[in-house]
């Protein structure tokens, strides 16, 4: 079994292609989920210091201390109320847009796509910093309204071009069906065409509410330190060095919601579905 | 067809026209209750224009379109009493094969017991039983366009509008489909307005056919009509086997089958002999008449005696002339 381990043994044993795919698998694995594991081997160390591999002391310390510091709690919360908020209305705007887009010609409709692609294309921190000089003039500093503007200022791109493409591959036969037997043309869109588009909507809407949860540059600019969400209140804690256990236990709350986000979601999660819905052979 | 016989649809004087110019320009028709109607055309032709402007899919540029005597051209296809069927893309891929029967049924209201009941005897109807909880994406293009007809005969439609809807279908279960459609047209005693560019479907489908050429109608008729006396060059092309012979200006058109060939000269045209196809119970001969090739169906009798570059005359039993300038002359000999 352990001769097995000899480099020369396992690359003649499994083929030159296998052996080459092992070695860029084990590399990738190093590389992405090396800091993960040491991310949360460290978030359960009650104490750590630097030369070691391990921890000295396991426990759920640092947990029970971000528990009782009544900001950190605060600042959680508010993460989700601005990610929610950030979501639902996004949705609102973007979702009806993308179906104009889908659905209707009309002059400047490129234009109009592309401006989204150019909100994301420029340097974020100069946007945000022109876009606080409007803010002071219309009190939006400091206020939920002023964050999730910026939020949503992130979230645009996808959350009109996901949906758009979405709702193009929804055949006009398939809608005009469901005319044809019966449906008007309001029922038809939430009977037909929503559903259909739904699996390219609920990506959009799971990148918005995440891209929501782990905005720091804008949250910090417009929010002013009046509003802290988890990031914000974690750059803080970073950069007091004195305690890394606290930034890795923050690390892994802001996990939580996108794994139970993508779990819940996974019907809808795929290569398949983002490019292009529900679709007929 | 006897006069007291109810008119269905009526297109009176119809013109749509899209925004490039494409279209139909013109069209005028009269369709009778229980009746089978097939447009009939090459690709392109308007076939899919007309038949949506019915559906209430496409506005009509001018003129109007009545169906039992009301004008619907200003109602929404929901509320119109029609059923089309597709091209493709007809079911909703995100509901079973019963939510999709039971779609429109829902609208209207009807209670569950009943919708079941419909469903089953629908899905009976185009030998679909037993699909109720599959995904249209698990059935097969042929399969789909069944249960997209048995969607739309559901809902009892007036009036049923099917866009080449055997196109996906391989031969064998085409003629199959076609008898199909024709018992359950017969049984429930529809209108239905059928679309192909198969001469073949429409010739054993319709009451009718209407053969549509660029936007225009060319002819209407029965089908032994269109196949006996066609009006134009077009039509006579594009129905059934046809030999076009020019001579002083004119075009002679001649089927195979309307021909006596007899050896030596003297009749109608003489040629010789190129080739002896023996197709079954017919043989059939290609002659060459100066420049052109003529195709006669013979019998085996004939064509024993007869062997390549023999001199024949051909003698036209039945034909039809056209005229250089449009128009058309059918003459019977
Ligand atoms: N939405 C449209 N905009 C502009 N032109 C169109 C549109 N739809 C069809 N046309 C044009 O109108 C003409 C008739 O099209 P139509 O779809 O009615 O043909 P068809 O007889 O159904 O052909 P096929 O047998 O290929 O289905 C074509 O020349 C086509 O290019
Ligand atoms: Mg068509």
């Amino acid at each position: 079994m352990f001769k097995m381990l000899n480099p020369r043994r396992f690359y003649h044993a499994v083929g030159r292609k296998k052996f080459w795919e092992f070695i860029l698998l084990a590399v990738f694995i190093l590389f992405f989920y090396g800091p993960l594991l040491n991310m949360v081997m460290l978030a359960f160390a009650n104490e750590y210091s630097v030369p070691h591999i391990l921890p000295e002391q396991w426990g759920f310390k640092w947990w029970g201390y971000i528990f009782q510091q009544q900001s950190l709690v605060t600042s959680m919360i508010q993460s989700f109320v601005v990610a929610i908020i950030t979501t639902a209305v996004s949705m609102l705007l973007c979702i009806p847009a993308a179906f104009s887009i889908a659905r209707f010609k009309y002059p400047g409709r490129k234009l109009f796509m592309l401006s989204f692609l150019l909100t994301n294309a420029f340097p974020k921190l100069g946007i945000y910093t022109s876009i606080a000089v409007l803010f002071y003039k219309y009190n939006l500093m400091g206020t939920y309204v002023g964050v999730v503007l910026i939020h949503m200022i992130n979230s645009m791109m996808f959350m009109v071009w996901l949906p758009a493409s979405a709702f193009r591959s929804v055949h006009r036969q398939q809608e005009e069906a469901a005319r044809d037997v019966g449906a008007g043309p309001i029922r038809t869109f939430f009977k037909v065409t929503l559903p259909m588009a739904m699996p390219g909507i609920s990506v959009a809407t799971l990148y918005t509410f995440l891209g929501s949860m782990e905005e720091a540059q804008g949250t910090m600019l417009v929010g002013m330190g009046r509003i802290q969400t988890m990031p914000v209140a974690m750059y803080g804690i970073v950069l007091d060095s004195s305690a890394v256990q606290i930034g890795a236990v923050f690390a892994i709350l802001l996990i939580i919601p996108s794994v139970v986000m993508i779990f819940a979601m996974r019907k809808y999660i795929g290569p398949e579905a983002i490019s292009g819905g529900f679709k007929m052979k | 067809m006897s006069n007291e016989r109810k008119v269905k649809l009526e297109i009176k004087d119809m013109t749509k026209l899209y925004d490039n110019g494409d279209g139909v320009r013109h069209i005028n028709l009269e369709i009778y209750e229980g009746e089978i109607v097939t447009f009939l055309g090459p690709s392109g032709c308007g076939k899919t224009t007309i038949l949506r402007t019915i559906g209430g899919f496409l506005d009509v540029t001018e003129g109007d379109i009545t169906v039992d005597g009301q004008s619907i051209i200003h109602l929404p296809p929901e509320k119109r009493p029609t059923a089309m069927v597709f091209q493709s893309y007809n079911l909703w891929p995100h509901m079973t094969i019963y939510e999709n029967l039971a779609f429109g049924l829902k609208l209207r209201k009807v209670p569950k017991a009943e919708i079941d009941k419909a469903v089953k005897d629908g899905l009976a109807l185009v030998s679909m039983s037993g699909s109720e909880k599959k995904y249209p994406g698990q059935l097969s293009g042929g399969q789909q366009q069944r249960i997209a007809i048995a969607r739309s005969l559901l809902l009892k439609p007036s009036l049923l509008l099917l866009d080449e809807p055997f196109s996906a279908l391989d031969a064998k279960i085409r003629q199959q489909m076609r008898e199909e459609l024709k018992k359950i047209q017969s049984d429930l005693g529809i209108t239905v307005i059928f679309v192909t560019h198969d001469q073949e479907e429409a010739m054993s489908l319709s009451h009718r056919i209407v053969v549509m050429n660029k936007g225009k109608f060319e002819q209407v008729g029965t089908p032994a009509e269109i196949y006996d006396n066609p009006q134009t060059l077009h039509v006579a092309s594009f129905i059934g086997e046809m030999n076009f012979i020019n001579r002083d200006g004119k075009t002679i058109a001649v089927r195979p089958e309307n021909i006596s060939v007899r050896p030596g000269t003297g009749d109608d045209l003489d040629g010789t002999v190129r080739t002896v196809m023996l197709l079954g119970h017919y043989v059939v001969l290609n002659v060459q008449c100066g420049g052109n090739v003529v195709k006669c169906n013979v019998d085996r009798e004939l064509s024993d005696r007869l062997s390549i570059g023999d001199k024949v005359t051909l003698k036209f039993n039945k034909c039809s002339i056209f005229d250089e300038e449009e128009g058309f002359v059918p003459v019977e000999q």
